[in-house]
Order: structure tokens, then sequence, then C-alpha cells
């Protein structure tokens, strides 16, 4: 009875002690699982402790972000949502209808986000008119990276249009090298994809058929010979393609099994950690054609209760978009930051081209979402056309039916 | 109140997983029942919107690779371990020696999960590192064996590896069921010089009815939840060839966000292990009444 009466008292304690010292809460809902990815979100933990928050981590690993959007699910139907989610794309706005965003404008006004943030990228974290995500970096998607000296061992230039690469592909397969390091993953399968249909139907093509939806474009002829040349693609990649991870594709093109992979700049990664040196040992280059297809990691910020929380959830997304944290984090990482006024002194010749493509791009409005990363589209409708595409690029579907199936599935996917 | 006891003690006791049973199986199989009525998306909704969710289920061509392959995955799997399950069943009720040993390394699969079952045959049927590597490396270089990468024969792998998996669990239920036929009639058959396969066929199997139904069971509800396999031995893939109505309502429900498509898959593939139960569970019913 007497340690009861103990108990009661230090419990009571702790919480009227807690509730008078607290500063700034958070918790944080994100799956950067993996060592670099660790890293980068310890660097966020560690200036938001020095600034007196109390950071709660939350850390869902597994099937790319789909454990973590479960457990979120499960936590925001339990009405008891996380401060900070790591989210993008639409999938901000599908959880802003669901009416459980909080807004931060006023920090993103005190700070100045709309005139540091290229616009098409702020326009991802506004809900409405108000925003209510964070961005933390910006990969690129449509990348084609190669190993430099099996290049010039075929005499081979980094290919500009989508033919070059194949007379590249041709004299490649001669030599006995593999064109195409790929991993037979749906998701890469969409990667390739949207890189070719960009390639081949230039930016505004890619706004109508993958960020509209438009009827017409997803059935018109441009898009049959997008899935022509997918089919064209399908003949460089080696026999043992299927489910292989990007990751071990990365590793041929650098031991040389392979010439090209068509990847984000998490590939840059891959090749940096194994020693390789960009522009001496592996080549990075946009894909063939105009515009830019951006990957935007973002933290959405939760509608929660308490003035603690608010202070965190404030304190935390001035600190993630602030010069200091996108600079270390993108070094980290391997991507760029999402503001446009960072230096870039410090980072590799790769992100340094990345960043002046995102501004050119975004002056010229080719600065667009990628679809294959959920950037573009919503779940369902992205996934709809996934299956198309990967159903395509595994089997001896003709082009034209592919592009029937892309409208029907399209049609469907609502 | 001893007496009270006495007479309630077997419905307090049950009372518990009675209710849980209800609301978690039952209660739950109505809410997905619910749910596949509404055009739920992230979040479950309830306003009732009609049957559009399983309009877009059957013009889905994905859900068509899925169902079909569930028939063709089902048909062999169930078919084939039950045969093999047999046959291993029958030669090891032979008398032979080290019956114990045999059974144990045919039942061992059994112990392992589907997941090191699906990643070990990923190995071995992978063209680069397998038996296609192997055989090549022996000197055949024509020999090909790709069904794990090819979109017309992946499924056939799966096959291959519950098969593996189910076999031996198959035959353990066999040799229990041959060994519980009356040894007195095969004397007697043995006695009048019956041939020993047609002991087999005339006599001991068809007394062997129950255990085939029970094996039937057995696998059909295995191969209708399958997932498990799927995910590690190919993925559902390429492509989507190997999906099965499992691995599209997870897709669905977590990987899309598209609760109301996922709830009425869920439907359809609970209609389908109905349609299997249904009659078993009436049988054995009327034949307790009998």
């Amino acid at each position: 009875m007497k340690r009861f009466a103990f108990a009661t008292v230090s419990t009571m304690a702790v919480v009227a002690g807690s509730s008078v010292l607290a500063g700034p809460e958070a918790e944080v809902l994100h799956w950067w699982t993996s060592g670099g990815e660790a890293k980068s979100v310890a660097v966020l933990q560690e200036e938001f402790a020095s600034n007196g928050g109390t950071w709660t981590d939350m850390p869902v690993a597994g099937g790319g972000g789909d454990a973590a959007m479960t457990a979120l699910r499960a936590r925001v139907l339990a009405g008891n949502a996380p401060t900070a989610v790591q989210l993008k794309g639409p999938a901000i706005q599908e959880w802003y209808e669901e009416g459980v965003l909080a807004d931060i404008s006023s920090v993103a006004e005190a700070e100045g986000w709309a005139d540091v943030l290229p616009a098409s990228i702020a326009g991802h974290m506004m809900c409405e008119g108000t925003w209510c995500a964070a961005p933390v970096n910006v990969h690129r998607v449509d990348w084609i990276w190669a190993n430099a000296d099996v290049l010039a061992a075929n005499g081979i230039e980094m290919p500009t249009t989508w033919d070059e690469f194949n007379a590249a592909a041709v004299k490649l397969m001669d030599a006995g090298v593999i064109p195409l390091a790929h991993g037979g993953q749906s998701w890469q399968d969409a990667t390739v994809f949207e890189a070719v249909l960009l390639g081949i139907g230039g930016p505004e093509f890619y706004q109508k058929a993958l960020v509209d939806l438009d009827p017409e474009a997803l059935t018109s002829d441009t898009m049959v010979q997008v899935f022509d040349q997918m089919r064209t693609l399908r003949g460089y990649v080696d026999e043992n393609f299927s489910g292989r991870d990007w990751n071990l594709a990365t590793a041929m093109v650098m031991n040389g099994e392979a010439a090209f992979q068509i990847m984000g700049d998490w590939a840059k990664g891959e090749f940096l950690a194994a020693g390789k040196k960009p522009g001496e040992d592996f080549l990075c280059a946009s894909t063939p054609g105009d515009g830019y297809l951006y990957n935007v990691d973002s933290f959405a910020m939760f509608d929660v209760d308490g003035d603690d929380k608010k202070a965190g959830q404030d304190l935390l997304a001035k600190l993630i978009v602030a010069p200091n944290f996108q600079k270390v984090f993108n070094l980290n990482k391997g991507s760029i930051p999402a503001r446009t006024d960072v230096a870039l002194d410090d980072f590799d010749i790769c992100a340094n081209l990345s960043a002046e493509d995102m501004g050119s791009t975004s002056a010229s409005g080719s600065l667009l979402p990628s679809y294959a990363h959920g950037m573009a589209l919503r779940g369902s409708q992205s996934g709809a056309i996934t299956d198309v595409v990967t159903a395509h690029f595994n089997s001896e579907m003709s082009s034209a039916d592919a592009v029937q199936q892309l409208a029907d599935a399209v049609a469907n996917s609502y | 109140m001893s007496e009270w006891l006495e007479n309630h003690l077997p419905k307090v006791v049950l009372a518990p997983s009675f209710i849980a049973v209800l609301i978690f199986v039952y209660g739950f199989i109505g809410w997905t029942a619910w749910v596949s009525l509404t055009r739920s998306k992230l979040l479950p909704k309830y306003e009732i919107k009609g049957f559009i969710q399983y309009e877009r289920l059957f013009d889905s061509p994905r859900w068509d690779t899925a169902i079909n392959n569930l028939y063709i995955f089902g048909a062999l799997f169930i078919v084939i371990a039950m045969v093999l399950g047999l046959l291993l069943a029958i030669l090891l009720d032979q008398k032979i020696r080290v019956e114990g040993a045999i059974r144990t390394i045919y039942l061992y699969p059994m112990a392992l999960s589907m997941i090191v079952t699906g990643t070990a045959w990923k190995w071995i049927l992978n063209p680069g590192l397998g038996i296609e590597s192997m055989v090549q490396g022996w000197g055949f270089t024509n020999f090909e064996f790709d069904w794990l990468v090819n979109p017309d024969y992946a499924i056939y792998t799966i096959v291959m590896a519950a098969i593996w998996q189910s076999s031996g669990f198959v035959m353990a239920l066999f040799l229990a069921g041959l060994r519980s036929v009356d040894g007195e009639i095969i004397k007697a058959a043995q006695v009048d010089g019956i041939p020993t396969w047609r002991i087999y066929t005339a006599i001991i199997i068809p007394s062997m009815a129950p255990i085939f139904l029970s094996a039937f069971i057995v696998l059909a509800h295995l191969a209708i939840k399958s997932f498990d396999l799927v995910i590690a031995l190919t993925g559902g893939g390429p492509g989507y060839a190997t999906d099965l109505p499992a691995t599209y309502m997870y897709a669905m429900a977590f990987s899309r966000g598209d609760i109301g498509q996922a709830a009425s898959s869920a439907m359809i593939m609970m209609l389908v292990v109905f349609a299997i139960v249904v009659p078993y569970l009436y049988s054995e019913l009327r034949a307790k009444n009998d």
C-alpha cells in the first residue's frame, strides 16, 4: 500500500513536472531506416533537440512505406495521429480530404517558403491554398547512369536521343555487354516507362498523359511509340532480370557487366558507397529528351491537440525547410535541396547538374512530377497504369493492345 | 451452486471464445461486406454506393489473371499433392526398414515457413544461379529452364514449391489412414489370393474416403489463402503474371489505398472458400443426422 502511494505520488510528480517543463514535442512517423537514410533523419532529430524540442521517433520499416501507411491509418482511425508523417505527392491531398491535416501557413509565410521553393514543388505542399507539408529534398528520377570505362572502350557517348541510345545498345550487345541493367519489379518498369514517355512525347505530352490522364493522349500514336520503345528496351536487358533489386542492377553497371541503368539519383549513393567517382568511374546524365521528373520527400503535418505538440510541429516545419538541414540532409541522402537558395559547393557534379536543370526546367514549365514514384497521381490511378506497363514489358503484348488496356485501366481506376 | 456450476461450466468456459469468434470473424466479415459496397479509398467510408467495386473488380485484367492463377494453382496443387502424397504413403506402408527416418525426411518441408520455401526455390529456379546455370556449367549450353522469369510458366514454379512443401504432410495423413484400415480384411483378401494392387484400389483406398476429404479441405484452403509463397518466390511477377487473389487484395488495401476494391476482392475470395467448405459441412452434418 505504501509502495502504491509512493508510485502514485511519483507518477503525479512526473506528470506535473512534464506539463511545467515541456517544450516543443513532435512524434515523427517515417520509414527512413536503412543506413544513409537513418543517418539523414538523425540530423533532423539532433537539430530538433538542440532547439529544445522532444523528438519521439516512430520508424516503421517495410514495403517501401506500405507498413508505415498501415500504421498511420490505424493511428488516424484511433484519433491519435502523429505530429508529422513522411508523406509525398497527391497522398498529402488525399489525407487532407479526410480532414486530418494541420495548417502550417504561419510558419511557411514567416519563413518565406513561397520565394525559395520551385512553384510546382510548392504546389504539392499546399492543401486548398494553405500550407500543410514541408519538403525535405528533391530526387531526380529521369537519370541515366553509365559505366565510363565501358562507354570509352566501345566508343560510345552519353545518348541524347532514344535513337542514339538504341544504336549504342546494339553496339554494346555486339561487344558482349548487357546494354541496360534493369530489375524486373513493377516500380522499376514504371521508372523506365516514364523516362521514355518524357523523352519521346516531351514535357507537354507527359503532363497530359500522366498528370491530367487525358484519354486522347493516353490512346495517341505517341503513346504507341512509347510502348514500342519499351519493347525495344526489353531486348536490351539480360534474361535474368526478373525480380532483381535496383541496387543489384546498379552493381552490374559498377562492375562493367552492363553499360547503362535508368534510375533515380538514389543509385548515385550506391556508386559513391562503392568508392566510385562521378565523372570518372561513372557518368550521370538526364535520360534522352527534355524535362525533369522529380520525386520530393516531404513531411505532412497532422492535426494534433495540445500547445506543446503544435509548437513542436511549427519548429519541425521551420527546421526542415531551413537551409542548414536541407544541405546536411541531402549531402547524406544523395538528393538535392528543395530550396533553390542553398549553396551547392559541397555537392558532387551530378547534384549540381540536377539543381541546374531544376532551375531551368522550373522556368520553362517542364519541371514535372514523377508518376512512378507517386508524385503525379493517386495510388489507384498510378497503380492501374503500372499494371499495364509491367504486363506489357513482361509479355508479348502489342503496343496497340497496351494503349487500349491503358485507357481502360485508367477509366476503371476511379 | 456447485450443481449450477456443473451444468453451466462448459457454456461459461466456451462463452469468451464464442463471443470473440462472433465479433472478430463474423463481425468483420460483415464489416468487409459493408465496405465492399462503398467507395472507400484511403480510409473506410460507410455510405453505400451499390456494386461499383465489384464491377471494377470484374473489369480489371489483373483480377482476371489472379483468378485464373488461382484455378491453375489450386487444381494442380491439390491434385498433384494428393496423388504424390498417396503414392509416398503406399510405398512407405510396405513395411520397409527405417520407415520412421524416411517419414521424417518427407514431412520436414512442412516445418519450414512458406517464406523460406519460396526464397530457397527462388534461388534454385533462378536461371543465372540455379538449375539452368548449373546444367549449362556441365556443358549442356542449350539447356533452358527459365520458368521463373517466363510470364507464361511462372505460376507453375509456385505449384512446384507448394507441392514440395505440402506433399509430405498429405503423405502423413494418408499413412495414418492406411494404418487404420482393419488388418483382418486385408489378411482375408490376401488369403483369397487377390493381388496387392487390387487390395489397394478395391479395399483400402475406398475405405479412406474421409481422409481424402480432409486432405482436400486442408489443401484447398492453403491454396486459396496462398500469399507468402508468392511474395517470396516471384513477388507476383514477372509483371503481375503470378498474382493470386490474396496478393491482389494486399496490393489494393495496403499499397494503393483502395480499400473498397480490396474489400470486394476479399468477399469474392470468401465466396470461393464457401463454395468448397459448405458442401463439406453439409455432408458432415447430414452424416451425423442419419
